[in-house]
């Protein structure tokens, strides 16, 4: 356990947990907009994978990282209307509806590969970006400013919207009709346009969240997501539906996932004890909830409620 | 009258991606030609014909696999393999990523009632549903993989191969490139374990100590793979290898890394720049495959259980695109001369 201690492996293993939790933020992120605003949507995965293979593709075919990241933020807006218009204008059940979109993002996203690409070949990443000053800092700089241009990217969005939910009209009007819709509607607040931008910027960091694990690791393969935008939705209720408490969920995701393998690497852990320790992240993710539970008043309480006027 | 139009829009473009997606390429859609090859020619010269269980567009040959034909592993290599039988119809079917066994279960048994011939179940997950399914279809022939258990059944055939070889000559190249090697496993079992543990004893029969061994415990974890391969090189690995599909994400790494990368099941050039990929164990399943269809021929449904190696040619070595050494070559002939001779135990244990 000792190798573990020292500087040059903990400065790796932070900054792996922060290469780990960049899609895990993105995406959580999202569904923290759409679930204020009174919509879950558990087809994030699907629409991650959405993105993510368009944005490798663009940049399998144009070699430009960020028209992938842009196409993968597109596609992920694209995804907002649809599932805007199946859960407002069509009002389907969320939860089904939603899990129609990850089939829809995962055959798609398989049909597409094979047919438009076929096998998995690599692709640029972005370099990492060290920042003035801040990423001179001995140790510290490499764990948290010597990083790839989307790790920042992830990292910004929480106070952009922590401040846009908590600060501005926009973001008192999401909270509203994520509280109670009908209020909201009596007061002159538009729950369909609302509910619809909130589904607008869920989707797009989905596909955000797609594009920055594609091109962050370089390659895409079939089912690239491996179930990454479910544990996005459960961060959401870990992070008690506020941006900050999402980051520290994606943090604390990273992390353990990236201590487990560091000491799987370095060899402390081993066999049977490897294996057991691999589904840490997983355990940590069910005891959170377990305790999350207990904190269901910050649910926003029109969650899942369709809105209609007509009552 | 709006919400129709809207929804008839709807139903118009998701029409319009998947038509679009699927083009005029027919391949590996489920029941899509992957083997092309004409049906054999049963005609000795006699005018007695002798009896045949295959039709005249010849076996027809239904796949389940875990993972994405195109995985650049091991869903692939079976395809490839199929893809090289001959006396197959070319109505080949496949129903790739049911790794989920009872999804597996459901097209197994659906293959089997719209008679095709030889039903091959590709994972050892899947022996269970066979020794299941196999008895309500007598006529059909069922294969499954890796593993060597036939349950007694007339009609089911097994095959594995012996990774242990191949990965036993790719080590020992690794060893001789370099001295510091990780190696990232997916769950320790079936040919995986077998190809990890060859590697390992290759490496190490050549004098390298710093053999680094971690699975992952997933087959499909790219993330997990890619920062396991980061572990490994920030350790100081030169050298890296792996199995199964979720390896690309290692194979990224080992080319931003300017590392060496050992691929196996399929051949992993392609998923990396030129000079990335050192070799590759490639499965050459045909090998155990063409058995079974030259069985059917005569009505023999199974009961044999095949295995693939460096000696009957179904495990090869084939290099990446990179200027090979010339002693490079020399050393694998002498160790796959050795490992077929049985001069070397590549088996752990």
């Amino acid at each position: 356990m000792s190798e573990f201690f020292t500087i040059s492996v903990l400065v790796a293993t932070v900054a792996s947990a922060m290469r780990f939790a960049t899609p895990y933020l993105l995406a959580a992120l999202g569904e923290t907009v759409g679930q204020r605003s009174g919509v879950l949507n558990l087809g994030v995965d699907g629409v991650m994978l959405l993105g993510a293979f368009f944005a490798y593709w663009t940049v399998l075919e144009t070699d430009s990282r960020l028209l992938g990241v842009g196409v993968g933020l597109a596609v992920g807006l694209v995804m907002g209307v649809v599932y805007a218009t199946v859960t407002l204008v069509f009002k389907a059940e969320q939860g089904i509806s939603g899990i129609g979109v990850y089939l829809f993002g995962l055959g798609m996203s398989e049909l597409l590969f094979l047919k438009q690409v076929g096998i998995p070949r690599g692709i640029p990443s972005f370099d990492d970006l060290k920042i003035p000053l801040l990423g001179d800092i001995p140790h510290i700089g490499d764990m948290f400013f010597n990083h790839s241009i989307l790790v920042y990217l992830a990292v910004l969005m929480v106070p952009v919207l922590t401040l846009v939910v908590n600060r501005t009209t926009l973001g008192l009007n999401i909270r509203a009709v994520g509280e109670s819709p009908e209020a909201a509607d009596s007061l002159g607040v538009s729950v369909y346009r609302t509910r619809a931008f909130a589904m607008l910027v869920g989707n797009g960091l989905a596909g955000l969240a797609g594009a920055a694990l594609t091109i962050e690791l370089g390659t895409f393969q079939n089912n690239l997501t491996n179930g990454i935008g479910f544990i996005a939705v459960a961060l959401v209720y870990f992070g008690a539906w506020r941006p900050a408490g999402v980051l520290a969920g994606s943090l604390l995701y990273g992390l353990i996932t990236a201590t487990v393998t560091q000491w799987k690497t370095l060899g402390i852990v081993t066999g049977a004890t490897a294996s057991l320790t691999t589904t840490a992240p997983a355990v940590l993710t069910v005891v959170a909830l377990a305790i999350i539970a207990r904190r269901s008043a910050d649910q926003p309480a029109a969650l899942t409620v369709p809105f209609s006027r007509d009552g | 009258m709006k919400k129709s139009l809207m929804f008839v829009v709807a139903l118009l473009a998701t029409f319009g991606l998947v038509a679009a997606a699927c083009g005029d390429d027919n391949a590996n859609n489920n029941n899509a030609s992957v083997g092309t090859t004409a049906a054999p020619d049963t005609s000795d010269g006699s005018d007695m014909a002798e009896p045949s269980c295959v039709g005249p567009e010849g076996v027809r040959v239904a796949i389940v696999a875990p993972s994405a034909e195109n995985d650049l592993a091991f869903t692939q290599s079976i395809v490839d393999g199929v893809e090289r039988l001959t006396g197959v119809s070319d109505d080949v079917a496949i129903t790739p990523g049911t790794f989920i066994v009872e999804d597996a279960g459901v097209a197994l048994r659906q293959y089997a009632e719209d008679g095709y011939d030889l039903v091959i179940g590709h994972g050892s997950q899947y022996g269970g549903l066979i020794q299941e399914i196999a008895p309500d279809f007598p006529d059909t022939a069922f294969a499954w993989g890796t593993a060597v258990d036939t349950f007694g059944l007339p009609n089911v055939s097994a095959y594995t191969a012996a990774s242990n070889e191949g990965g036993y000559v790719l080590g020992t190249l690794a060893g001789a490139l370099g001295d510091n090697i990780g190696i990232v496993g997916p769950i320790e079992v079936g040919d995986a374990k077998l190809y990890v543990d060859g590697f390992k004893l290759g490496a190490e029969a050549f004098g390298v100590e710093g053999v680094s061994v971690v699975y992952t415990e997933s087959f499909s974890d790219v993330q997990l793979a890619s920062e396991t391969a980061t572990g490994f090189v920030n350790n100081g690995a030169d050298i890296l290898t792996g199995t199964a599909q979720m390896t690309v994400g290692a194979i990224s790494v080992a080319e931003n890394e300017n590392v060496l990368w050992f691929g196996t099941q399929s051949n992993q050039t392609p998923a990396a720049a030129d000079g990335v990929v050192a070799a590759n164990q490639v499965y050459r399943w045909e090998v155990a495959l063409q058995q079974l269809v030259d069985d059917f021929a005569d009505c023999v449904l199974g009961g044999e259980s095949y295995e693939i190696n460096l000696a009957n040619g179904g495990l090869v070595i084939e290099y990446g695109n990179w200027d090979v050494p010339a002693e490079i070559t020399e050393l694998a002939d002498a160790t796959i001369a050795a490992v077929i001779a049985g001069e070397v135990d590549t088996l752990a244990g």
